[in-house]
């Protein structure tokens, strides 16, 4: 039995990969729930199917066999068009190399789920982009193009392009692997941020320092999950941010 | 709403890569260009032949020789010799629909004046023959009736040759005594410059003489005539008039109801058919050319198309992350192609119509642009942008995200 606040149920989650005669597992046989308001940290070594297990839940990919279950409704036997609905609306992806559309302004790329969000008209839409843009911090960098902001901003941007549609879950894969640990935390403040206002995050990380911001941590290994644990001590972003500033004017000042 | 979303976005798309998308539609502009340029001159030479045609009289009748309905326009082959002298005579006598009859000889002549030697055409007509072509005498007389009895040495000489001659198109020559085939003859005439004919001959590069002067002094038979020119009194009864000389040269020649003639006899409204159609196939020639342009245009819409499929793998991969479906996809990509075609079809009309008036106004080169091959190509481009665009917005949208995403 499935309780209502459950958000994502997966049983039996299965992913086979057939390179000529060799069959590889990248999942065999993951079960897991997450609800409502959680903050997961997916961790892992390289190869472990933390990514798969991503790409099956954000339904961009779909599972060899196994049961996927979202709000108690069933996802697998979904059409692809329900399914890009259900990506475009309830869902917001944020990836490691951040998939911002180039040569395209930091808007324009945070206006385009809305423009294929039937829900939102033109006047919206900008408005909406503009908002996202702000919550993020670049409310002053709307018209640059991606090669004009530095990673740590392109993210954000990302970050934005995934709450515009008002999403139930965030899910990133290696949201901070192209970035530094100052700006890594940065993203965590937005991350955490996000999920007191009761948005659910499902995040992959290999860094255990960033998966201490989390609520609870995952390990994969070999396509397995093999632990499923609270953090014990949670850091909180702000007050990281705010020792690393005060380390630094510590330096300058000595 | 949706559509308007989906054409902003192909637009975006567009705008991001301008020169690529300019690149596509040059093939469609040249194609578009180049298909309204081709009708428009081939409409054109076809209307200035049939006006050059039927300024030579919509009533006038030709008899040639020998029996041509299989073969189009004879051009009466000296071999062929059917039609006497004594025929044209019966003509004038017995014809009541008849206006205007003379025997036609043609011949190509040595002309020397002087030092002065030209290579020209002799024609031996009677005064019919000015009558029929509406030709006119600019400076002399032209010959009487007694003169072409006698076979006088005089002729009537066109613009070319007087220059040619002469050394001055103003001279006068009235008077001057020129060989022909060694034979000397007195011009007593010089005919109105008429300038060149649809296919660019020279129609004042001509002698004129009385009809026996060069049936007997230049040509091998006595008896034949190359062809006859003749005018029909009104032009309602032209085709009667080919019956009447029909049936009357049939009797001359006794030949039998059940038997083919052996002359052939035109009016000019069928050899301006005849050239109509020479020149509708020219057109029709030039049209397939330049549709094949616009083919290779089309394929080149397809060709970028699909290398922009490959090379925008990752974008729709992210496109359909954040929620575009299949179908928004396929219409991107069909919008852009049609817009490419559209656009470029517009810049082709626009060309190709500027290349024709380029074409009339220093080409000297008649040209009419039709209505009917605007629209033909404009919406011949936009069906290629279509079709072309069709197989390539199909693949794109067969993508899975996964696999778009990950594409390298
Ligand atoms: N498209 C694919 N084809 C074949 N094997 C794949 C494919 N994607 C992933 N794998 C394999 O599945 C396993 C899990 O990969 P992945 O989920 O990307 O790991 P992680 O993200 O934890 O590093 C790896 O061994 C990888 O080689
Ligand atoms: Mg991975």
């Amino acid at each position: 039995m499935t309780t209502p606040e459950n958000l994502i149920t997966v049983k039996n989650l299965t992913k086979t990969y057939k390179t000529g005669d060799v069959e590889m597992h990248a999942l065999s046989s993951v079960s897991l729930e997450i609800s409502k308001g959680e903050f997961v940290a997916i961790m892992g070594a390289s190869g472990s199917g933390k990514s798969t297990f991503m790409n099956i839940i954000g339904c961009l990919d779909s599972p060899t066999s196994g049961e996927y279950l979202m709000e108690g409704k069933d996802v697998l036997n979904r059409s692809k068009n329900e399914l890009a609905e259900l990506r475009n609306t309830k869902l917001g992806f944020v990836f490691q190399s951040f998939n911002l559309l180039p040569r395209t302004s930091a808007l324009e790329n945070v206006e385009l789920p809305l423009l294929y969000n039937s829900k939102v008209g033109t006047k919206n839409r900008t408005d909406k982009a503009l908002e996202a843009l702000k919550s993020v911090g670049l409310g002053d960098r709307v018209d640059a193009m991606p090669n004009q902001l530095s990673g740590g901003q392109q993210q954000r941007v990302a970050i934005a392009r995934a709450l515009v549609n008002d999403p139930l879950i965030i899910m990133a894969d290696e949201p901070t692997g192209n970035l530094d640990s100052k700006t890594s935390y940065e993203i965590m403040e937005i991350f955490q941020k996000l999920n007191d206002k009761g948005i659910t995050v499902v995040m992959v990380t290999h860094e255990p320092d960033i998966a201490q911001f989390a609520k609870s941590n995952i390990v994969f290994k070999d396509g397995k999950i093999i632990a499923n644990h609270l953090v014990a001590e949670r850091k909180n972003a702000t007050n990281e941010l705010k020792n690393i500033a005060t380390m630094t004017d510590e330096k300058s000042t000595t | 709403m949706r559509i308007l979303n989906l054409l902003k976005v192909a637009y975006r798309s567009l705008n991001r890569n301008k020169l690529r998308s300019f690149l596509t539609m040059l093939g469609i502009i040249i194609g578009v260009a180049s298909v309204i340029a081709m009708l428009a001159i081939g409409e054109g030479s076809n209307q200035n032949i049939k006006a050059s045609v039927a300024s030579l009289g919509t009533n006038t009748i030709m008899v040639y020789p020998g029996n041509s309905a299989m073969g189009g326009v004879s051009q009466g082959a000296a071999s062929n010799k059917t039609i006497k002298v004594e025929d044209v005579n019966a003509i004038k006598v017995n014809c009541d629909l008849i206006k205007f009859v003379s025997p036609v000889d043609q011949k190509r002549v040595q002309v020397i004046f002087g030092s002065q030697n030209w290579n020209t055409m002799i024609l031996g007509v009677t005064n019919d023959y000015l009558s029929i072509r509406s030709l006119t005498i600019s400076k002399g007389n032209t010959f009487t009736t007694a003169d072409d009895q006698v076979a006088a040495k005089v002729c009537l000489i066109g613009i070319t040759v007087v220059f040619n001659l002469f050394g001055d198109e103003n001279f006068n020559p009235v008077g001057e005594i020129i060989r022909i085939n060694s034979i000397p003859v007195k011009i007593i005439g010089v005919l109105t410059k008429m300038g060149q004919n649809t296919f660019g001959q020279d129609q004042d590069d001509i002698i004129i003489a009385p009809f026996s002067t060069v049936q007997r002094r230049m040509m091998s038979s006595s008896i034949y005539v190359n062809s006859i020119l003749a005018s029909g009194k009104s032009e309602a009864q032209v085709v009667d008039a080919v019956d009447e000389i029909t049936n009357l040269l049939r009797n001359k020649h006794k030949i039998a109801p059940s038997d083919d003639v052996d002359f052939t006899v035109r009016t000019q409204s069928e050899i301006s058919n005849i050239f109509g159609a020479i020149s509708k196939v020219m057109t029709i020639l030039l049209a397939c050319i330049a549709s094949i342009s616009l083919l290779v245009g089309g394929i080149g819409i397809m060709n970028i198309m699909l290398v922009s499929v490959t090379e925008r793998t990752r974008e729709i991969g992210i496109r359909m992350a954040i929620g575009a479906k299949g179908r928004d996809v396929l219409t991107q990509f069909m919008i852009e192609s049609i817009v490419l075609s559209f656009v470029g079809g517009l810049i082709g009309i626009i060309l190709g119509v500027t290349v024709s008036e380029l074409v009339a106004k220093f080409g000297g080169w008649p040209v009419v642009i039709s209505l009917t091959s605007i629209l033909m190509s404009f919406i011949f481009s936009a069906a290629i942008g279509l079709f072309f665009g069709w197989y390539p917005a199909r693949k794109a949208a067969a993508l899975n995200p996964i696999d778009a995403l990950r594409y390298e």
